[in-house]
C-alpha cells in the first residue's frame, strides 16, 4: 500500500441527527482492484457510499480521489470528477426509456472525454437491454434494472465505481454474470471498484481486498483471502 | 377575462319570409353558431393549453403549483404594452415580454422558490400565492389599475367563408399557430436534446440525476424560466386585441389549472388536450347556456375529474394521497 490509492477515505464521520452512522471510518480502494465493504445491516455501508458521493453530509474527515480532495463537494462535482455510484435498488429513472437512462451516463462520460465504453458495448455486454432500448425502464425486471444501472455507470467512464448491493434480489446466474463483467473491467481497463455487499461470501470471492464495518466503525481490513480465512471474523460479523 | 371575439349574429327571420326558407335559414344559422362556438373554443383552448403547459412544466420538476403564473404573464404583458405605447413595434414588445418571462421565471426560482423547495408543500403554495398578490399590486403601482387596450398584430375581424362571417380571426390563427410552434419546440427540446434529457431526469429523480453529474439546480431554474416564458406567451395572447388590467389573467389561472388537472398535471400532452377540452367546453357553455355559467362549468369539470379520475386523463403516476 505504498502508491496512492484510487480512492481514500480518512477518518470520516457522518450522522443522521443524533445517530452516528459513520464513526471515524478510514478505508482505501487500490487502483485496479475490487475492494469490498462488508458488514451487517445498519453497519454504515450504504452511508459510507452515500457520503463518498456527496449525498450525505459529513461532519469530519476527508474523501480523496487520487490526489484530489472531494470532501464536502457537491454530488454533481463528485460525479464529474470520476466517481460513479450504482445506488441500491432505485437507481433507474423509471419514467425514461432504457436508452435515455443510458444516454444520461453517456452524457457525463462525454463531458469527461474518456470514453472507454460506448453504448453499443454496453448493449453487447447486456443484450437484453438492447432488446428493450425503446421501452420505459419501469417495465424492466429487477435483474434488468441492475444491468441498466451498471451499464449506465460504465458509460460514465468512471475512475472509481461504487456499487451498493449489486447482487440484492438477483438470481445467482445474473449475479455471476455481473461479477464477471466487473472483474473484466478491473483487469482489462484498470477500473477501481468499491463494492458494498451484505453477502460477504460472494463478495470476498470476487474482491481483492475488504473492510468490515460494524456500527459505523472499521473492525477489520485486509486482503480478501485473509478476511475469508479468519474464522472469528466470519462468525462474528460476516455470517458464514 | 376572455378576448372578445366576433360572434356574428344571423339576420333575424322575419314573419314575411316563406316558411321553407325560414327552416333552411334556421338550420344554417344553427350550423353557423355551432361552428363559431367550436372555433372560439379552439382558439381559447389553445391559450389555456399553453397556460396549463406552463403549470405542468413546473409541477413536473418541482411538485409546486405555480399560482403566480398568471400574475407573471400579466406583468410581462404590461412590459410589452409599455414598449408598444412608447412607439416600438408590437413584435419588439412581444419578444421582450417573452424574454422577460424567461428571466422572471429564473429569478423567481432562484430567489424565492429555492428556499421552500423540499420543505412542507403548504409553504410553496403560500409563497406562490403571495407572489401572485404581490405582482398584481406591483403592476397596479407601476402601470396603473385601469383598463388599457392591448393591440393585436393581426386583424380582429372574422374571416368570411362563403359569404358567412365566422368566429375565426387572423389574430386567432396567429394565437393558435404561436401555441403550436411553442409546443413543438418544447417537445423537440425534451425529446431530442441533451439538455432536455437532463431536465426530464432532474424532474423525475433528483438524487440519481446528481449521481450522474446533472446540475439539478440549474435544470430546475431553466424549467421555471421556460414555463414562465410559455406563461408570458399565454398572457400576450389573451391580451391581444383586448383590455388588460392587473387582474385580467385571474380567470385564465382557474381555467388553465383545471385544464392541467384534467390532463393529469404530470403530462405535457395532457395539458394540451386538457386545455383544448376546457376551451371547447367553456365555449359551448357560454354559447348555448350563457356566459355567466362559464366559471361554474369550470368548477364542475374540476370536481368531476377529482371524483371520477383524480389522476387525470394522461398521468402515469399514481394518485397522490392527500
Amino acid at each position: 500500500m505504498t502508491e496512492t490509492a484510487a480512492l481514500e477515505v480518512r477518518d470520516l464521520t457522518a450522522s443522521y441527527g443524533p445517530v452516528t452512522a459513520l464513526d471515524g471510518v478510514t478505508i482505501r480502494a487500490e487502483r485496479g482492484r475490487i475492494t469490498a465493504v462488508l458488514g451487517a445491516n445498519g453497519a454504515g455501508k450504504t452511508t459510507l457510499l452515500r457520503s463518498v458521493s456527496g449525498l450525505v453530509p459529513t461532519s469530519s474527515g476527508q474523501v480523496l480521489l487520487g490526489d484530489r480532495e472531494l470532501t464536502r463537494a457537491s454530488a454533481e462535482t463528485i460525479a464529474r470528477a470520476g466517481i460513479a455510484q450504482v445506488p441500491e435498488g432505485r437507481g433507474v429513472i423509471t419514467e425514461l426509456t432504457v436508452e435515455e437512462n443510458l444516454r444520461l451516463g453517456d452524457l457525463l462520460g462525454t463531458a469527461r472525454r474518456r470514453q472507454r465504453h460506448r453504448l453499443e458495448q454496453v448493449y453487447a455486454l447486456f443484450p437484453v437491454l438492447a432488446e428493450r432500448r425503446r421501452r420505459d425502464a419501469h417495465s424492466l425486471s429487477g435483474g434488468e434494472r441492475q444491468m441498466l444501472v451498471i451499464g449506465r455507470a460504465l458509460l460514465c467512464a468512471p475512475e472509481v465505481l461504487l456499487l451498493d448491493e449489486p447482487s440484492l434480489g438477483l438470481a445467482p446466474q445474473i449475479v455471476a454474470q455481473i461479477f464477471g463483467v466487473l472483474r473484466e473491467l478491473v483487469d482489462h481497463d484498470g477500473m477501481t471498484v468499491l463494492l458494498v455487499e451484505q453477502n460477504a461470501r460472494s463478495a470476498l470471492s470476487i474482491a481483492d481486498a475488504g473492510f468490515v464495518l460494524n456500527l459505523g466503525r472499521v473492525v477489520a481490513g485486509d486482503s480478501a483471502a485473509v478476511l475469508a480465512a479468519d474464522d472469528d471474523l466470519r462468525h462474528a460479523y460476516l455470517g458464514f | 377575462m376572455v378576448a372578445p371575439t366576433a360572434v356574428p349574429r344571423g339576420a333575424a327571420t322575419t314573419m314575411s319570409e316563406p316558411l321553407i326558407e325560414g327552416i333552411a335559414g334556421r338550420n344554417r344559422r344553427t350550423m353557423q353558431q355551432f361552428l363559431n362556438v367550436a372555433l372560439n373554443g379552439l382558439s381559447q383552448g389553445a391559450i389555456y393549453a399553453a397556460f396549463a403547459l406552463a403549470l405542468v412544466l413546473i409541477w413536473r420538476s418541482t411538485r409546486i403549483i405555480n399560482f403566480a403564473q398568471g400574475s407573471m404573464g400579466m406583468f410581462t404583458t404590461y412590459i410589452a404594452l409599455a414598449l408598444i405605447e412608447s412607439g416600438r413595434s408590437y413584435w419588439v414588445g412581444f419578444a421582450v415580454a417573452l424574454l422577460a418571462g424567461l428571466l422572471l421565471g429564473a429569478l423567481v426560482e432562484r430567489l424565492v422558490i429555492r428556499r421552500v423547495e423540499g420543505g412542507p408543500e403548504l409553504n410553496a403554495v403560500i409563497v406562490t400565492l403571495g407572489l401572485f398578490v404581490a405582482l398584481q399590486a406591483l403592476a397596479a403601482i407601476l402601470f396603473g389599475a385601469t383598463y388599457r387596450s392591448f393591440p393585436a398584430p393581426f386583424g380582429l375581424h372574422g374571416f368570411d367563408v362563403g359569404g358567412v362571417n365566422i368566429a375565426l380571426t387572423p389574430f386567432n390563427l396567429f394565437a393558435i399557430g404561436a401555441v403550436v410552434v411553442v409546443m413543438l419546440a418544447l417537445v423537440a427540446l425534451f425529446r431530442f436534446t441533451d439538455v432536455g434529457l437532463r431536465m426530464r431526469a432532474s424532474a423525475f429523480n433528483q438524487e440519481v440525476s446528481r449521481l450522474l453529474g446533472v446540475p439539478v439546480g440549474r435544470m430546475l431554474t431553466l424549467g421555471w424560466a421556460l414555463a414562465a416564458m410559455v406563461g408570458s406567451l399565454s398572457g400576450l395572447l389573451i391580451a391581444g386585441g383586448s383590455l388588460v388590467f392587473p387582474a385580467y389573467m385571474d380567470a385564465v389561472i382557474v381555467y388553465g389549472f383545471v385544464a392541467a388537472v384534467l390532463g393529469g398535471l404530470d403530462s405535457p400532452v395532457g395539458a394540451v388536450v386538457g386545455g383544448l377540452v376546457m376551451g371547447m367546453t367553456l365555449s359551448v357553455v357560454s354559447g348555448y347556456l350563457g356566459s355567466e355559467l362559464v366559471a361554474l362549468a369550470a368548477l364542475a369539470i374540476l370536481v368531476t375529474v377529482l371524483l371520477v379520475r383524480p389522476r387525470g386523463l394522461f398521468s402515469r403516476t399514481a394518485v397522490r394521497q392527500v
